[in-house]
C-alpha cells in the first residue's frame, strides 16, 4: 500500500550529517556502494564498468559547495568563503512523495520505524519515484530495471549476529571523521536528537513540504584567521620569564 | 526533464485518441456512415498504441498489471485504471455504430466523460510534482485536456470532411478548440517565464545563512542516473525557437486550414478532405514539438544539487 502509515510511529530512524565535520572523503559513498551491492535487492549495477563512461547506481553521493558570502562574487571578497563538502542519501521523509506516487505499492514506508524501502519484486521500474524526490535519493538500476535507494541499512540495524557497534548503517560505521550519525529522532534522549537540538539540525528543501527525517548539522561559524594570529605567542615575547631568564633578560636589554 | 520518446508518443497519441473518442461520444458524427464507423477504429487504435508505448519505458514492463492497484495514492494508478475503465463504453460505442448503426446517448456521453477524466489523470501525474516547478500547476491538466479535445475535434473534421456529417461545424469547433488550448499553453509558458523557484542552491543545502551556495564539484565526473533523467538542457538553449514552430504548426497552420475549408467549401468534398488532414498533420507536428518542450523546458529540483 502505497498510503504513508497513519500517526506517530514508534520510531523514527534516521541520521545526523555533521556539515562542520565530513571531509569529502567519498568513504562513506564507497562503503554504501560495497554493502549495498551484496546486500538488500539486486545488486547495484554499473554500466560500461571499466569504459571511459562509466555510471551506476549509487544510494549515496557526495556533493561539494562552495559557500560565498553575501557581497562577494569571487571567493575571498567579502569575508572568508567556505567549501562544505555535503554527503546525500535517502532523508527518509515523513511525507514522502516518492510513496505516494508509486502506482504498484512496491515504494512504501514502514509504520514501525519510518523507513522508506522499495520492494523490488513488485516494482516496474516506471522511474516516477525519481521524479517526485527533490533530493535525487533515488537511482534506476539500468540492468535490474528497479529503483534503488537507500535502506538506512535495514538489513545490518537489526542484525542480530553482529557485534552491537556494527548495527548501525554502513555510512555511519565507515565515516573517519564520524559525521555521520544514525539514531531513533523519536527518543528526545537519544544522540542524535541531543545533537539536533545543540546544533541546529536543518532540514534540506523545507519548502517542498516533504518533512525530511534526516537532519544536517549547519558549519560552525569559522574563527577568523587573521585574528587568531593575534593569540599566537611571538618568539620574541619575554613577559612569561622570571627568575635568572628574567634577569638576564633585563642585562641583555641594557647592552 | 529528459523527453523520452515513448512518453511524448503516448500522450500525444492517446491525447488524440480520447478526444476523438470524446467527439464520437458526443454523438456529433453519423453513426450509420462508414467514415464514422473508421473513426471509433481509428479512437481505439490511436488509445491502445499510445497505452502500449508508454509500457516501453519500464523496467519491467512484465509487472505493469501492478499499477492498476494503487489507485488511492497515486495519478499514475488511476491512470491506468481509468484507461482500461474507458475501453468499455468507447468500445460499446464502437460495436452500437460498427454493427447496428446506431448511437445511443447515454453510453456515448459516458465515453466522453471517462476519456477526459483519463487525461486528467495523466496530466495530474506531473502537475502533482512539486519537485519539477514547470508541472505544478493547474494550467497543466487545462492543457492536456485541452490539446486532446483539439486533437480529437481535428480528427473528427477529417473524418467529417468524408462525410460522416456534422461538416462543416466540426471544423469550427476544432478551431475555437485550438485557440482554447493554446491559449491555455500560452498562460502556462508566461507562468514558466515569469516564475521562480520554489527549491534554490541555498534551500537545498541549507547553507543559505552563509551566503550564496555554488556547486564545487559534482559526486562523480561522468553523468548518472538523475543528471540524464532530470537534466536535460538541449531543448532550453532552443526554447523560443521550438515554441515559435509549435505556435506555428499547432494553431497557426491547423486553424488556418480548417476555415479554409470551412468557408471554401459548404458540404464535404475532396477539397475539405485534403484540407483538413494537412491540418491534422500540421497539429501533430505542433503537438509533438509541444510535448518535447514540457519535458525539455521543465527543470527539476535535483538539480541545485548538480550546479543547474
Amino acid at each position: 500500500m502505497t498510503s504513508l502509515p497513519q500517526g506517530a510511529p514508534p520510531k523514527k530512524l534516521g541520521l545526523v550529517i555533521d556539515l562542520d565535520v565530513c571531509v569529502g572523503c567519498h568513504a562513506c559513498v564507497i562503503n554504501c556502494k560495497e554493502w549495498n551491492t551484496g546486500g538488500y535487492g539486486a545488486a547495484l549495477s554499473d554500466q560500461d564498468p571499466y569504459g571511459a563512461d562509466v555510471s551506476g547506481a549509487w544510494l549515496n553521493r557526495i556533493h561539494t559547495f562552495e559557500v560565498v558570502p553575501d557581497g562577494g562574487q569571487l571567493v575571498g571578497e567579502a569575508g572568508d568563503a567556505r567549501i562544505v563538502h555535503f554527503p546525500k542519501s535517502c532523508l527518509h521523509c515523513d511525507d514522502a512523495p516518492c510513496v505516494t506516487v508509486c502506482p504498484t505499492g512496491a515504494s512504501y514506508k514502514r509504520a514501525e520505524d519510518g523507513i522508506v524501502l522499495v520492494d523490488e519484486d513488485k516494482c516496474i521500474g516506471c522511474g516516477l519515484c525519481a521524479w517526485s524526490c527533490p533530493y535525487g535519493a533515488r537511482e534506476m538500476d539500468l540492468a535490474a530495471g528497479v529503483m534503488k535507494k537507500c535502506t538506512l541499512c535495514v538489513d545490518r540495524i537489526y542484525n542480530e549476529t553482529f557485534e552491537l557497534v556494527d548495527r548501525v548503517p554502513a555510512c555511519v560505521r565507515t565515516c573517519p571523521a564520524n559525521a555521520r550519525h544514525f539514531g531513533d529522532f523519536n527518543d528526545p534522549s537519544s544522540d542524535v536528537s541531543q545533537m539536533v537540538a545543540e546544533r541546529g539540525g536543518m532540514d534540506l528543501m523545507p519548502e517542498q513540504g516533504t518533512r525530511p527525517v534526516n537532519k544536517y548539522l549547519p558549519p560552525r561559524p569559522r574563527s577568523v584567521l587573521a585574528d587568531a594570529a593575534k593569540t599566537i605567542p611571538s618568539a620574541e615575547n619575554t613577559d612569561a620569564a622570571n627568575g635568572f631568564f628574567a634577569w638576564l633578560d633585563g642585562v641583555l636589554e641594557k647592552i | 526533464m529528459h523527453p523520452a520518446l515513448s512518453v511524448i508518443m503516448f500522450t500525444t497519441l492517446s491525447g488524440a485518441g480520447y478526444g476523438l473518442a470524446a467527439m464520437l461520444g458526443l454523438g456529433l458524427l453519423d453513426p450509420a456512415s462508414w467514415a464514422t464507423k473508421t473513426a471509433h477504429v481509428v479512437a481505439l487504435g490511436l488509445i491502445s498504441a499510445g497505452l502500449l508505448s508508454s509500457t516501453l519505458h519500464l523496467g519491467n514492463p512484465q509487472r505493469a498489471w501492478r499499477a492498476f492497484s494503487q489507485w488511492r495514492s497515486s495519478w499514475l494508478s488511476r491512470e491506468g485504471v481509468l484507461a482500461i475503465l474507458t475501453f468499455v463504453p468507447v468500445l460499446l460505442n464502437a460495436i452500437n455504430s460498427i454493427f447496428i448503426d446506431i448511437f445511443i446517448a447515454s453510453t456515448g456521453l459516458i465515453a466522453a466523460m471517462l476519456s477526459v477524466a483519463t487525461v486528467y489523470c495523466t496530466a495530474m501525474i506531473y502537475a502533482s510534482l512539486k519537485s519539477v516547478d514547470a508541472w505544478n500547476t493547474r494550467l497543466t491538466p487545462a492543457c492536456y485536456i485541452l490539446f486532446s479535445l483539439a486533437s480529437g475535434a481535428v480528427l473528427a473534421s477529417v473524418f467529417a470532411s468524408f462525410g460522416a456529417g456534422s461538416y462543416p461545424l466540426l471544423p469550427l469547433l476544432g478551431i475555437f478548440l485550438l485557440g482554447a488550448a493554446w491559449f491555455a499553453k500560452w498562460r502556462w509558458r508566461s507562468r514558466l517565464a515569469n516564475g521562480s523557484s520554489l527549491s534554490t542552491p541555498e534551500s537545498a543545502t541549507g547553507l543559505g545563512h552563509i551566503g550564496s551556495v555554488r556547486l564545487l564539484e559534482r559526486p562523480h565526473v561522468n553523468e548518472n542516473y538523475l543528471t540524464r533523467e532530470m537534466g536535460f538542457q538541449v531543448a532550453r538553449k532552443h526554447a523560443a525557437k521550438l515554441a515559435t514552430i509549435a505556435y506555428l504548426f499547432g494553431f497557426w497552420v491547423p486553424a488556418a486550414l480548417l476555415l479554409a475549408s470551412a468557408l471554401l467549401f459548404a458540404e464535404a468534398l475532396a477539397g475539405s478532405v485534403l484540407l483538413t488532414t494537412l491540418g491534422l498533420v500540421a497539429l501533430m507536428a505542433g503537438i509533438v514539438t509541444e510535448r518535447w518542450l514540457f519535458f525539455a523546458e521543465a527543470k527539476h529540483a535535483v538539480m541545485n544539487y548538480y550546479g543547474g
